[in-house]
């Protein structure tokens, strides 16, 4: 039993975060978080060459990672620094191109950037995919397209008979319209009408769920990476912030609250280290769920009590931790909330 | 990155589960599991079991009778025994009692007392709280007074648990009035057999029996008996107070209380319908279980943390909190659980025919009204956060 990371990762870590650091500063950030097309080609190649990619790539595609832990590792020093880059439809596209026996060079040199289009206007679920393929074309609306922006590529789970089938499609065969999303980054609706598209495998339903599940855990370990900086930003102002003569911090009523705070994400990265671990193993879709329950539920209250705790400064575009706190709300309206992962976690006890 | 136990490691936790099988007394078990008042026999009969495979005080030196486990086979032994539906070890002498001995004792009181409390001949019960120094301790005002070579202590000390089996109370008792509270404290190991040592049963919120006060009048005590210096009591205090933090987020108990639950919802009812299909029901539970898998990766974290610095350190205020939480949101909704049936006070009238639930859910909830102790006592869960807001948050 051992709770550390092992040197490569730590290494990996340390120089994502420096570059972050660096490149990705909170007025860079929200730069680029909002105008299209929501990307810094300079940061994404220097990305590349730290070999983000490849460490999100199993070894037998041309990787060096691939396991849940380097997600995590990843993600959580993302989430630190707010970074608005598409690496999440990296990942989950990482994912699909190796279960289709796909090439990934294109996609870990970063020449090519991936977008996945799987989920549709009101719903998460695989159940209620509309988009249907019909004689090597593809037609329906996908809602919310991660990356879909500066993506040279889209790969899109439609409905195939009776079953789930994946394919690549190019975006200038459909429409697509980019925008921003509330918390930065950029996603896209794309309309498929009668699509060209390119098959790249049948029966691809478990293939999909493995990406939605590696995409929740590292959103999780994102919500976790923004929340040490939430929390140290709270605990932070709580010591600097003077009201009635002394620190607001003095008041015990906050003391507790910022502890409790403490306390939940440390339950939070635990369940992440958990899920992390269940990767590739038959609890890997349940504990992801659970995972994503937890970070969500965490993650809106650290976002609300660190606005209430700063104060109206927390209100403000100009304060770093309202971009925070606005990241860890909507996370949880990617790839399933806490109620829909809930209700996951619950048909395993429901089973007979 | 790695969350297997070692072989060895899986090993050791065979060896506990078959000591379990052969040794656990059954019917001892079983009135854990319904969780039905234990005697004194019961507990004597399973720390002698213990004893006898020298897994009783297991984090003593090894000259002593100590096992030289490491902290994850204490975990794996709290978890196998939870498992098994063992009782709780009693802790006072062999957890609180001991360590302190090791550290400030004499080692004429090492010599006599250690083997005692080993072979069961001596029962401790621990004498801090009192009726006006509870989370503020340092406040305790009964008092001891040198006279030759006695202390003659008078006061009142209260929430004693199991004093009524004990043969032996270790106080903290004030021995210099005025100046700092903390710098006025002393240690004192008292035979309960001494004339003016009075115990009084307290009745507890659902019924039990459990806790008692203790009048001490005109009580003289050998000054031998003094552990450590005088008025250096508080420090012995701060160290106990350390290692009763261990095995503090009691995961095992609620993984045994979830299980129990789960199995109790799955059990179809009279019109067939199993409770766990009721959606409002399932998602609450899953939301404990989800809490309950993070806190038993939380609790191996510190755990294995221990193996490296030793003693447990503030954050394991975070187990307190946390797993008395979900313990008693176990207990609440165990409670809930059983509808109608949660009513009736525990009776044997309605044991056998005459029986609302299955045995393990008849004392719900009652347990549910005695577990709210657990966010009271060893430092409420208030007081955990103000230890956390200092040591880890610097507030």
């Amino acid at each position: 039993m051992n709770f550390e990371q092992t040197d490569d990762r730590r290494m990996l870590t340390d120089s994502l975060s420096r570059l972050l650091t660096d490149a990705c500063d909170a007025k860079t950030r929200n730069v680029t978080a909002y105008a299209a097309p929501f990307h810094s080609p300079d940061l994404w190649s220097k990305l590349a060459d730290l070999g983000v990619f490849h460490a999100l790539a199993d070894p037998a595609q041309g990787g060096f990672g691939g396991t849940g832990f380097d997600i995590t590792t990843i993600f959580q020093a993302l989430g630190k620094a707010l970074c608005p880059e598409p690496v999440l439809p990296t990942l989950m596209a990482a994912r699909l191109l190796t279960h289709a026996g796909a090439d990934l060079g294109p996609l870990l040199s970063g020449a090519v950037h991936y977008a996945v289009a799987v989920g549709e206007l009101d719903s998460w679920s695989l159940d209620e995919i509309e988009t249907t393929a019909r004689n090597g074309t593809l037609t329906g609306r996908k809602s919310v397209v991660y990356g879909g922006a500066v993506a040279e590529k889209i790969l899109v789970v439609a409905r195939d008979g009776a079953e789930l089938s994946l394919f690549e499609i190019a975006p200038a065969d459909a429409e697509v319209i980019p925008y921003a999303m509330i918390d930065g980054g950029g996603a896209a609706e794309v309309f498929l009408d009668a699509t060209p598209a390119q098959l790249l495998r049948k029966n691809a339903g478990a293939a999909v769920q493995d990406a939605l599940d590696a995409a929740a855990l590292a959103l999780s370990a994102e919500a976790l990476g923004a929340m040490d900086v939430t929390r140290d930003t709270v605990v932070d102002y709580l010591k600097q912030r003077r009201q009635f003569g002394r620190p607001i911090g003095n008041n015990q009523a906050l003391q507790h609250r910022a502890v409790e705070l403490m306390t939940e994400i440390e339950q939070v990265r635990s369940i992440v280290i958990l899920a992390a671990s269940r990767m590739g193993t038959d609890s890997q879709s349940r504990t992801v769920s659970m995972c994503k329950h937890l970070s969500g539920r965490v993650a809106r209250r650290v976002a609300e009590e660190a606005i209430q705790m700063h104060g109206g400064i927390a209100m403000t575009w100009e304060a770093p931790v309202s971009h925070y706190a606005k990241r860890l709300v909507m996370i949880d309206s990617q790839f399933g909330d806490t109620d829909y992962h809930i209700k996951r976690v619950m048909e395993g006890l429901q089973a007979t | 990155m790695d969350l297997r136990f070692s072989l060895a490691e899986e090993a050791f936790r065979a060896e506990v589960r078959a000591f379990m099988a052969d040794s656990l007394c059954p019917e001892t078990a079983a009135k854990v599991r319904e969780r039905r008042t234990l005697t004194k026999h019961d507990m004597e009969a399973y720390h002698a079991a213990l004893n006898e495979r020298g897994w009783l005080a297991p984090s003593w030196p090894a000259a002593y009778g100590g096992a030289g486990w490491t902290p994850v086979q204490k975990h794996i032994f709290d978890e196998e025994a939870a498992r098994a539906s063992a009782p709780r070890l009693v802790p006072f002498g062999i957890a609180m009692l001991a360590p302190v001995l090791f550290r400030f004792g004499t080692q004429a009181q090492r010599d006599h007392y250690l083997p005692r409390i080993l072979d069961g001949t001596d029962w401790w019960c621990q004498g801090y709280s009192e009726p006006g120094a509870g989370s503020d301790l340092a406040g305790l005002n009964t008092r001891a007074v040198r006279d030759g070579d006695e202390y003659i202590v008078n006061g009142q000390k209260t929430w004693t648990t199991l004093g009524q089996h004990a043969d032996w109370i270790f106080c903290l008792l004030r021995t210099k009035p005025d100046g700092k509270p903390q710098e006025g404290i002393s240690f004192l190991l008292i035979d309960m057999k001494t004339p003016g040592v009075e115990l009084r049963p307290i009745r507890l919120i659902e019924g039990g029996y459990e806790v008692n006060e203790i009048f001490l009048t005109d009580v003289r005590v050998p000054a031998s008996n003094l552990v450590g210096e005088e008025n250096m009591g508080w420090t012995v205090a701060k160290y106990l107070l350390t290692h009763e933090r261990n095995n503090i987020a009691g995961v095992g108990f609620s993984i045994a209380a979830f299980e129990s639950l789960l199995a109790y919802a799955r059990m179809p009812r009279r019109s067939g319908r199993r409770l766990i299909d009721d959606m409002l029901f399932a998602a609450r539970l899953a939301r404990i279980e989800v809490d309950l898998e993070a806190m038993k990766i939380t609790n191996l974290r510190l755990v294995v943390a221990g193996e490296t610095s030793g003693a447990p350190g503030v954050e394991s205020s975070i187990l307190k909190i946390k797993g008395v939480e979900i313990r008693q949101a176990l207990n609440d909704l165990s409670r809930r659980a059983l509808g109608p049936a949660a009513a009736p006070f525990p009776s044997e009238d309605l044991d056998g025919n005459a029986a609302l639930v299955p045995p393990e859910q008849a004392a719900n909830a009652g347990e549910y009204f005695n577990n709210r102790k657990m966010s009271i006592y060893g430092g409420s869960n208030e007081i955990q956060k103000n230890i956390l807001a200092k040591g880890m948050l610097g507030l």
